[in-house]
């Protein structure tokens, strides 16, 4: 392993951000961002889930035959799902209500069991650590990013906030279902941009 | 029977599960190239997402909720659906091997398309009756087919045009999908 840790946990931040360069993990990136505080209960339960299941897949690696793997990836996920679900249930349970069904869906949103195949399976317990945590904050970043763009325009609010005066109108299509999709597009290209140079 | 008509319109429409609830976006973007693909992907999923529907309803009815066994319900339904994909898979390989070459290759990726277990979350959460989660399943399933099909049109037309560099394939795709949802979002004032 020519990499070193630093290497593998800075990659996540920049060079593999899960929902731009990756484009994986979209459902939630677009569902959960109409407000910056929903986007951090959902970074944070991502990160929960990615840095388990990376860290437990890399500890069974050698006992997991590689013809069932991918059964068992989904149920090392499957587990830290339920635990995250289970623990904002019992401590968190508002921001539980808001997130829904998009707590459950982390187990098909396609980071964690992309990183169990593609980085887990075949390193040790340390780099995947490291992987699991870039990977996770990077994600959790992209959302609070996409999530304060939405929040600021759509409602003029930031964490509940106000932040425009009294006459500030809200831009309404940015809360809204279209205004997610238009605003991860633009973002994507300017990353693509920045990228070029 | 008005009710079920009433329930496919909006689960198609109004509430369609790529445009207006965010499911399944991955394969959105990733099938939609071309027209072909897509169709193969409408249909997977239609045939899949009716048959997990109703299994998952099953399994929530007579083992979950029966031995108070709720919490487990992630891991059993991606379980459920990871299997049935599986078992669906060799079942058309061996008996209606024109289906399979069709649908082949769209099938594995079906399990982790969040649209099945989504939806198979929402019927559970809406409390629908065993009819209803029926029609549900069909009717999001076709709601995924008719955007996903549209989106592969439009996509196609792209292809043609010149799009700036930063632009290109992915996040045009996402613009597009936005002015798709757009579209969409005027059904709304019927609900």
């Amino acid at each position: 392993m020519a990499k070193s840790i630093t290497q593998e946990f800075t990659k996540g931040l920049w060079n593999e951000i899960p929902p731009f360069r990756l484009v994986l993990g979209l459902c939630p990136t677009l569902a959960v961002t109409k407000t910056v505080e929903n986007a951090i209960g959902m970074g944070v339960a991502v990160i929960f889930v990615l840095v388990g299941s990376n860290v437990l897949v890399a500890m069974l690696r050698k006992i997991i035959p590689s013809k069932v793997r991918i059964a068992c990836f989904i149920i090392v996920v499957a587990t830290f799902v339920t635990v995250v679900e289970l623990l904002m249930q019992a401590y968190t349970y508002p921001l539980f209500l808001k997130l829904g069904i998009f707590i459950p869906l982390i187990v098909v949103n396609c980071i964690p069991l992309g990183r169990a195949e593609a980085f887990a399976y075949k390193n040790g317990i340390i780099p995947s650590f490291a992987d699991g945590l870039g990977l996770g904050i990077g994600y959790a970043m992209s959302l609070t990013v996409l999530a304060a763009i939405r929040e600021i325009f759509g409602s003029g609010t930031f964490y509940g906030n106000q932040v425009f005066g009294p006459s500030f109108q809200p831009f309404n299509f940015m809360v809204e279902a279209p205004g997610a999709f238009v605003c991860l597009g633009l973002m994507l290209c300017v990353m693509n941009f920045i990228g070029k140079k | 029977m008005g009710d079920y008509v009433l329930l496919a319109i909006s689960c198609i429409l109004i509430n369609n599960i790529l445009l207006m609830q965010y499911l399944g976006n991955c394969p959105f973007l990733g099938t939609s190239k071309k027209m072909e693909t897509a169709v193969g992907m409408a249909m997977a999923v239609i045939f899949v997402l009716v048959l997990a529907g109703a299994i998952t309803w099953m399994t929530e009815m007579f083992i979950l909720r029966k031995f108070g066994l709720e919490y487990l319900r992630t891991m059993s339904f991606i379980l459920v659906i990871a299997a049935l994909v599986q078992f669906v898979e060799m079942f058309l390989k061996k008996s209606i091997p024109a289906l399979y070459a069709g649908l082949g290759i769209f099938l594995p990726l079906i399990t982790t398309n969040c649209a099945v277990l989504g939806v198979c979350l929402i019927n559970i959460k809406e409390e629908y009756t065993f009819i209803e989660c029926l029609v549900s399943s069909f009717s999001y399933s076709s709601g995924f087919g008719l955007a996903l099909i549209l989106f592969a049109g439009v996509r196609e037309r792209i292809l043609l045009a010149r799009v700036p560099k930063p632009l290109q394939d992915t996040s045009i795709g996402l613009v597009t999908a936005g002015l798709l949802s757009l579209a969409f979002f005027a059904f709304k004032g019927m609900a």
